[in-house]
């Protein structure tokens, strides 16, 4: 059985930035205390989506991967803010990227895990040899209810992912994942924003599955904690995976290269898979990666990841997410209102 | 590629017998039936026919669809004129809508098989709200490569401009130049949409629409009917003692986007209409005395003195600087008011600007007359250029 | 005005890939697709073409009095791009503040949303440019 992995990866921020205390200033939130949450967050531009990043995000893994996009046999893009609720975003990333008409797509929900849930999915397509290769995206626009809490991260960006068997730039080693139904983060059919479950967010959701989850990949593969070089896990904040690593007893600075959340806040679907990225934006061949994702509703994804030769060679071909979170253009809290479309009766 | 046209000569000369115009403004109070009947009816008693004498109707109209929920308006020309049932016809070329049926107008009497047609040009744009007559207006444009990623009319002049002032140094003081001597001109014209003098500042701050052309640099939504009467010349004086020969009438037509041009600082239809219409008629831009322009938009009137030949490439800008088109100046520019001042109910002003050049050319043009004019030109275009039609008018 | 979906759908591929046209007869190259060569016309080879989305910006302007449909988006740059191929095509610029443009400006092909007729329509997605 040859080692099925990543072929190609790429990921999409936004230029525009909003810094939390822009958003305290207008709140009236303590601005010292939010720094431990995060400095400042990607705001999508006003012509930017879930499919537009997508699009950018998978664009840049193929030029990574160098493969024809017509070999590609199924897109999975994971959302929690797909524009049309009846309508997949994957159709249109699949013409856009000129792997239509012969493959098959769908769209995914699980909160900010629905990308790893599509990487799963490509990956048991290829292996079962059905495919030759998949795209796995995660791709999210999220929105932050007004002064809620969630304002000063909910952000914008997007990972792409193209799994195969042939020419791979990192081998996905094995995955294991938690689920359960826990209502920790929750959107209704209609509502503009979502709701969440306040601290109940914290251990019996995010830290009990994604430790769960972790350490069951840990006991699948054998593998402990030092045979990683790197450990990526879901980002809402600064703070969750930091202190999940310290509870695995992980060292801090293995998670620091993929931890991007204080740069450009969570980007959801994207979260865990832009830190990962940014991971293999620098790693070196025969190096570990483990990421941990997490989706409230809830579950958790964990994947082990060993970089091949062929990282040296494809890495250079796409944007790097170092030079995308250096890429921005800060905006006051009026435009961030006008773009993230919090304003009533414009054009009616 | 080669201009095929050896001109056809005409059977016979033709002439313009009478005219009529209303208001322009924005006119509440009228609808397209009443502002067709008014300006038809002016120009019938102009010419003094009865209106029995009418074998063909032509009415220019851009957009009655999507301005009032309104196409066959050939039909609704002839049913309130009470003209049924002569043939009528509507024609259309975006903001050259009118001239372009003088034009089918003229080759109908000059060709012998018509004698007396009516032409006429109507738009009543005021019936619909902001943004969807901008969105109507595109319809000049490519809809599917221009309309469709947010492009306006004033957007695809600005592009004009922006360019223009990049590769001739014509300025922004320059263009607002146009803006203020045809608002001086309409002072003295009756029907015009405007009666208030701008100034250089004024226009230079007034709103920006699309940079960098500000409100005052672009013509104005406006509601409006203009006609003509048509006759053979050789029985013109039967109807009146001051008819008007039309001594060229010549169409030209180009890319319907800005972005397909070869060089977007000329309208490489009016180059080519012009030299057609002056062949036609056997003058040159030095003979003509005064010229009435398509200034949809400032830029638009400093591209016309370039490509009409009043000055070289590139120095339209200096032309008006130094006074060159103003009345009493080398060749007086849109003595009217110009579609800026004047207004611009885009059916109606090919025709509205035929009515200028004859009533300076019979000597009525008032307050506003150019001394001796013998030779007049109009200059009409429809979209960004695609469509330019010129007609030479003489005593 | 909303059109029926065939209107933009038969667009998509142009779009999305930013496909014109070239004619093998006589090199030119066009964008928006032409079903004939306008310079040769009958004589033509007309071919699909995809640009590489490299140009440089023509001339620009920034819209402030939009048309419906993108009363959002103001103020929003609309630019001539001339591709490198040496065709030139209208299309908006983004990533960019409206005072940064300038011609000559080295720009890149990205996908982006055109727009939404309205809340209930569909969406439409194209190219517009970025600095490069």
């Amino acid at each position: 059985m040859p080692s099925i992995g990543i072929v190609g990866y790429g990921a999409y921020i936004p230029r525009l930035r909003i810094k939390a205390e822009e958003i305290a200033r207008v709140w009236g939130s303590d601005k010292e205390s939010l720094k431990r949450i995060t400095q400042e967050k990607s705001v999508p531009d006003i012509d930017e989506d879930t499919v537009t990043m997508a699009v950018e995000a998978s664009r840049q893994a193929l030029l990574r991967a160098g493969i024809d996009p017509k070999e590609i046999g199924a897109v999975y893009v994971g959302s929690e803010s797909h524009p049309y609720v009846v309508k997949p975003t994957a159709s249109i990333v699949a013409e856009a990227i000129d792997a239509t008409p012969v493959m098959t797509a769908a769209d995914l929900e699980f909160a900010c895990k629905a990308g790893t849930a599509g990487i799963q999915a490509v990956y048991g397509l290829v292996c079962a040899g059905k495919i030759k290769y998949g795209l796995a995206i995660g791709s999210d626009t999220a929105q932050g209810r007004p002064g809620d809490a969630l304002e000063y991260t909910a952000a914008a960006g997007a990972a792409a992912y193209i799994v195969g068997s042939k020419d791979i730039i990192a081998e996905i080693e094995e995955t294991y994942s938690f689920t359960t139904d826990t209502p920790d983060f929750w959107r209704r059919e209609g509502e503009s924003f979502p709701r969440h479950a306040g601290r109940f967010t914290g251990d019996p959701s995010y830290f009990k599955h994604v430790i769960s989850a972790t350490k069951g990949l840990l006991e699948k593969t054998g593998f402990a904690i030092d045979d990683f070089n790197y450990f990526v896990f879901h980002q809402p904040n600064a703070k969750f995976p930091l202190a999940a690593a310290k509870i695995l007893g992980i060292d801090k600075e293995k998670v620091i290269p993929g931890l991007v959340v204080p740069y450009i806040g969570n980007t959801y679907s994207g979260s865990s898979l832009i830190g990962l990225a940014a991971v293999l934006d620098k790693a070196k061949p025969g190096e570990r990666i483990l990421i941990t994702s997490y989706g409230s509703g809830a579950g958790s994804d964990s994947f082990s990841i060993l970089v091949k030769d062929l990282i040296e060679e494809k890495r250079d071909l796409g944007k790097k997410v170092e030079d995308m979170i250096k890429n921005k253009t800060y905006i006051d809290y009026a435009t961030y209102v006008k773009y993230r479309r919090k304003l009533k009766g414009i054009g009616e | 590629m080669n201009d095929m046209f050896e001109y056809m000569k005409p059977k016979r000369d033709v002439a313009i017998i009478g005219i009529g115009c209303t208001k322009f403004g924005e006119l509440w109070d009228k609808g397209l039936k009443e502002l067709v009947v008014e300006a038809g009816v002016k120009a019938v008693e102009d010419a003094g026919i009865t209106g029995n004498e009418l074998q063909l109707l032509i009415g220019g109209n851009m957009s009655g669809g999507m301005f009032a929920g309104q196409e066959h308006m050939g039909a609704l020309l002839a049913d309130y004129l009470g003209l049924n049932h002569i043939p009528a016809i509507r024609t259309e070329a975006a903001c050259a809508s009118s001239s372009v049926g003088l034009r089918i107008g003229y080759l109908a009497v000059a060709s012998g098989l018509y004698d007396f047609v009516a032409v006429g040009g109507v738009e009543k744009m005021t019936d619909v709200y902001g943004s969807h007559a901008t969105t109507a207006l595109a319809g000049a444009m490519d809809q599917e490569s221009e309309a469709t990623i947010g492009l306006t009319f004033p957007g695809v002049y600005a592009l004009i401009a922006r360019r223009h002032m990049h590769e001739y140094g014509t300025t922004r003081e320059q263009l607002a130049m146009v803006s203020v001597k045809n608002h001086k001109n309409a002072l003295n014209n009756p029907v015009a949409h405007f009666h208030k003098s701008v100034t250089i500042e004024e226009v230079m701050n007034s709103p920006l629409i699309a940079d960098p052309l500000r409100l005052l640099d672009c013509s104005p939504i406006t509601d409006g009917a203009a006609a003509v009467i048509l006759a053979p010349a050789e029985i013109a004086k039967k109807y009146t003692d001051t008819p008007v020969y039309i001594k060229a009438s010549a169409q030209a037509s180009d890319t319907l986007s800005i972005a397909a041009r070869k060089d977007i600082c000329t309208l490489e239809a009016t180059r080519t209409a012009a030299e057609r219409a002056y062949k036609q008629a056997g003058v040159k831009p030095e003979d003509i005395d005064l010229a009435e322009v398509h200034d949809c938009f400032t830029i638009n009137e400093i591209i016309a003195y370039e490509d009409l030949g009043f000055c070289k490439k590139g120095e339209g800008g200096k032309f008006i600087e130094e006074g060159m088109s103003e009345i009493g100046g080398k060749i007086p520019v849109n003595p009217s008011g110009g579609l800026k001042a004047k207004g611009h109910p885009v059916g109606a002003t090919g025709v509205a600007q035929i009515v200028e050049v004859v009533e300076q050319l019979r000597g009525e043009a008032g307050k506003r007359q150019v001394s001796g004019a013998e030779i007049g030109l109009a200059h009409n275009v429809g979209g960004s250029g695609a469509t330019v039609v010129i007609h030479i008018l003489s005593r | 005005m909303e059109y029926a979906v065939p209107f933009h759908w038969r667009r998509f591929k142009e779009r999305y890939h930013l496909i014109g046209s070239v004619c093998e007869n006589c090199g030119s190259y066009f964008y928006p697709k032409r079903s004939i060569c306008p310079k040769c016309r009958r004589k033509g080879k007309l071919k699909d073409y995809k640009f590489s989305g490299k140009g440089r910006i023509y001339s620009y302007t920034v819209i402030r009095v939009p048309p419906s449909g993108f009363d959002e988006y103001v103020p929003y740059v609309v630019a001539i791009v001339e591709l490198e191929e040496g065709c030139k095509i209208a299309s908006q610029i983004v990533d960019c503040d409206p005072e940064d443009v300038r011609i000559g400006m080295p720009v890149k092909a990205c996908f982006r949303k055109i727009r939404e007729e309205n809340k209930s329509g569909i969406i439409l997605y194209g190219f517009k440019f970025r600095p490069e």
